[in-house]
């Protein structure tokens, strides 16, 4: 069947590069999002977003509008956003608070915050001697398949079967323990905003560059070495720049060859971690202040233990990429095979000091708002790789950077040593694309 | 222009007002708004940070119900450190976003004054549309302004200008690079 309506699709990638169909082709995103992102664990939301019984938020799981919804026993719950009756969506609003059940706008068939169907209007004249009622569960909300939260972090799956939440999240859970073991209550809580912006360019582009460490020193030169004029000029004039500064120049400061000192792990789900650069260990008294809370919290050997997780970035194949030392969260939700949107959110380190949260708030506002220093950048550079690889210019995609010497631990594979800009992650997700696409 | 009506209200210490801002604050803040907006249209970018005061803050909150910068989520909330960093940004001869053509149209309206201290500080609400065009594409923006206003030997100055864009709540199709 997949031969039939994507030919050669084994064809498409090899160990060091793949076909750019791949980026382009209509028929393979809607394969993607049949096997991949339809079927896999997908992020939904933090279950802080929904705090009271009734309160929503919708989410998108491939292509399929989905609610994540707190039920009054305090169990979060995700659901097609779609009437049974006659397929009205049933929460028009991003979000917001459903009451004490759901009601739908057309013909006022009510479901509990689970999808039950609760009434029919005029239920017993109107459907007596039929197959409609409350016996028949296709009269109540479709639920997802699969539902489970680590932390907090709530996801689901729309396939039956399949690896547990944690036997898929593998490895790369290290990226909601290292933010909640960083708050001193060891959990975090949203802050209830959420950036989103639009990449006209394939989700793949997206994640690719990610952990792509040869990209910082090319793309961001510019605000780098912007910031990092000012940062110098603010020293020099007040003795210290606020630590914001330092984020924004480190994209400068650090050059290829230092990016080259990082490193990056890659599992075979197509996640990968990438090891940290932003020095936020700082001496300063607001660290100072936070790490006394954190040792009160802890114990100084624990504290050590969690304020030394040196990780840049997480990512959560197919679609979700963490920063946990600076509490941020992108959701990559694909609309279609040239457009992507990002969700972009933060969090709050519970029992953390305010100066802690202003750190994160300042990374969240300066590098991931719609008027970002940074990704304006990067999203100019994926438009254009899209447009390329619409192109008969050439027929492949080249990851081959430190091809070859990659070293295999453990069934993951590591960057080698002084091999940091290596193309392994890209190498990496492509070849759990191939698994997750071929799987019938 | 025609020449803007005086607001008909007489608020106590308006003569004072008067006194530091002219006979004719309206016109004085109309003129002021409409140079700001030039300045960004004609990517002016170093006088357009000088139209700040010291302390001054360019502020643009994510939702309509925020009342403070401080600490919350923002769009935008830079003081004139920042924007240098974003004038530098968008100067640098490697700032790929700036590549393709780019430029915006603004136009500003519905000028209100909310407030005359006697020190010849003001408060003023305006509305604007703005027209990007990046490339071969066009957006479009609108919203409102609030300008709070300080008088200065060298004319006003920006304590802080709050800027509420209407499309602010929907999902940005690519993103803003520099002050709207």
């Amino acid at each position: 069947m997949l031969q039939e309506r994507v030919p050669d699709l084994a064809k498409f990638v090899e160990p060091d590069r793949v076909r750019r169909e791949a980026y382009t082709d209509a028929r393979i995103f809607g394969l993607e999002m049949e096997r991949i992102h339809e079927t896999v664990w997908i992020y939904c939301g933090h279950e802080s977003q929904v705090p009271r019984p009734g309160d929503y938020y919708t989410a998108r799981i491939g292509r399929q509008p989905m609610l994540m919804v707190r039920g009054r026993s305090g169990k979060v719950h995700v659901l097609y956003n779609r009437c049974p009756h006659r397929g009205n969506m049933m929460c028009g609003d991003r979000h917001g608070n459903a009451g004490d059940f759901f009601r739908c706008s057309y013909h006022a068939w009510t479901f509990q915050h689970d999808g039950t169907l609760r009434s029919i209007p005029m239920m017993e004249s109107g459907y007596a001697g039929t197959r409609f009622g409350p016996d028949n569960p296709d009269c109540s909300m479709k639920r997802a398949a699969r539902v489970e939260a680590y932390r907090g972090f709530v996801f689901a799956s729309l396939a039956k079967d399949g690896p547990t939440l944690l036997e898929f999240l593998g490895a790369s859970k290290i990226a909601f323990d290292d933010m909640c073991d960083r708050a001193p209550a060891g959990e975090v809580e949203i802050v209830p905003n959420c950036f989103r912006v639009i990449q006209h360019s394939n989700w793949k582009i997206f994640l690719e560059n990610q952990l792509d460490a040869l990209h910082p020193s090319v793309v961001h030169q510019s605000t780098g070495r912007a910031a990092m004029d000012v940062e110098k000029r603010i020293k020099e004039k007040t003795g210290q720049a606020p630590l914001s500064y330092h984020m924004l120049s480190a994209f400068a400061a650090v050059t290829i060859e230092k990016w080259d000192g990082f490193q990056t792990l890659n599992y075979p789900q197509g996640h990968c971690i990438l090891t940290g650069y932003m020095g936020l260990r700082p001496r300063d008294p607001d660290t100072l202040a936070y790490e006394k809370v954190m040792q009160k919290a802890y114990g100084k050997p624990r504290m050590e233990e969690i304020l030394g997780v040196n990780i840049h970035h997480v990512l959560i194949y197919p679609g979700l990429s963490v920063q946990s030392a600076l509490q941020q969260l992108r959701a990559v939700r694909p609309l279609g095979v040239d457009r992507t949107l990002t969700e972009i959110w933060h969090f709050r380190l519970k029992g953390a000091p305010e100066a802690i949260y202003r750190r994160s708030l300042a990374y969240y506002n300066l590098v991931n708002s719609p008027a970002t220093l940074i990704n304006a950048d990067d999203l100019e550079n994926f438009w254009k790789v899209h447009q390329g690889l619409a192109s008969d210019g050439g027929d492949w995609v080249s990851f081959g950077r430190h091809f070859g010497r990659d070293l295999e631990k453990d069934g993951h594979v590591e960057t080698g040593p002084n091999m940091g800009t290596s193309e392994a992650p890209m190498r990496n997700q492509m070849k759990a694309w191939v698994k997750y696409m071929k799987q019938d | 222009m025609a020449k803007a009506k005086r607001p008909k209200k007489a608020a106590s210490g308006r003569t004072a007002a008067r006194k530091a801002n002219g006979p004719d604050t309206q016109h004085a803040v109309e003129q002021f708004l409409y140079r700001q907006a030039d300045l960004l249209d004609s990517k002016r970018w170093q006088e357009f940070i000088e139209l700040f005061a010291e302390d001054g803050v360019y502020w643009m909150p994510p939702e309509p119900s925020h009342t403070t910068w401080e600490g919350m989520p923002a769009i935008f909330a830079e003081d004139k450190d920042l924007m240098t960093v974003r004038m530098k940004r968008v100067l640098h001869p490697d700032a790929w976003s700036q590549r393709p053509q780019w430029g915006t149209n603004h136009v500003v309206s519905n000028v209100v004054i909310e407030k005359e201290a006697p020190s010849g500080d003001v408060v003023v609400r305006s509305r604007f549309h703005m027209i990007e065009l990046r490339r071969d594409d066009v957006r479009h923006f609108a919203g409102s302004y609030v300008h709070h206003l300080r008088r200065t030997k060298h004319g006003y100055r920006i304590k802080l200008q709050r800027v509420d864009m209407t499309n602010s709540q929907a999902a940005y199709d690519y993103v803003l690079q520099v002050w709207v």
